[in-house]
């Protein structure tokens, strides 16, 4: 999945880029089911493999992109990049090298099954769930917008 | 056994593999590419936690996520289509100015 990952970032075609980018999601999912995650699991596939995906490869072949030709690399964007990522790395075993206990306050049984996750919503969180449609229907009339080829 | 400890660690790795794409590459097509990895590494997160503490909510802040991720997608996907319009190009190093 790491090696997906890498090729994400490596790759000079944005298709294959693209396509190394829906691999992932897929084994994502895969990780979800095995932490018995089975609902964000489905929802991973269908949202992110699938719809956004989708547009991701839409846009690419829209917009007839190139592979990127090989001209000078920016090397300070290069060093920048690896020196960040070599120093997040850095960190995260500084703060993972004690195991991290987990709490044991949480009710005994959590399958993730659908009706396990979802209900929160119609009851705790009933609030966030509805700005969430707000926001994607703002979202949906701002793409709108954008798209329009002129607004005057 | 796997422990929360591996999980957090491959979150980890992933996240800091989006960090070095978003810096390095300059299409911005790329660029969104590697943020989703980010996303992604935060889901896994989030998830190992829920599953380890037991707590239901992390698989809940998950599906926010995936719900923002998605919308934030189409309009960032609507902003290049817009600014491939006008220059002809995706390549962050055009975009000197923001004036379009």
């Amino acid at each position: 999945m790491l090696l997906c990952g890498f090729l994400v970032i490596a790759n000079r075609n944005p298709v294959a880029s693209a396509l190394f980018l829906v691999l992932l999601f897929v084994f994502m999912a895969g990780l979800f089911v095995l932490l018995e995650a089975f609902f964000i699991a489905a929802i991973q596939v269908l949202v992110y493999a699938g719809a956004v995906m989708v547009l991701f490869l839409f846009v690419i072949m829209l917009l007839d992109i190139k592979a990127s030709e090989r001209r000078k690399l920016n090397t300070v964007g290069i060093v920048g990049g690896v020196v960040v990522a070599l120093a997040f790395v850095w960190e995260l075993r500084i703060v993972l090298g004690p195991a991290v206990k987990p709490l044991t306050s949480g009710s005994a049984e959590l399958h993730g099954g659908l009706e396990q996750v979802v209900k929160p919503f119609f009851e705790q969180y009933m609030l966030p769930f509805e700005v969430t449609a707000l926001l994607l229907l703002v979202a949906m009339i701002g793409v709108v917008l954008l798209s329009k080829r002129d607004v005057k | 056994m796997i422990t929360l400890n591996h999980y957090l660690f491959v979150s980890g790795l992933l996240f800091a593999l989006g960090i070095a794409g978003v810096i390095i590459r300059r299409n911005a097509l790329v660029i969104y590419m590697a943020l989703e990895m980010n996303l992604n590494a935060a889901n896994l997160a989030l998830i190992a936690f829920s599953k380890f503490n037991k707590i239901v909510d992390g698989q809940i802040l998950v599906f926010f996520v995936i719900a923002i991720a998605a919308a934030e997608v189409a309009v960032g996907l609507a902003i290049i289509v817009a600014l491939y319009r006008r220059k002809q190009s995706v390549s962050v190093d055009e975009l000197k100015t923001m004036r379009l």
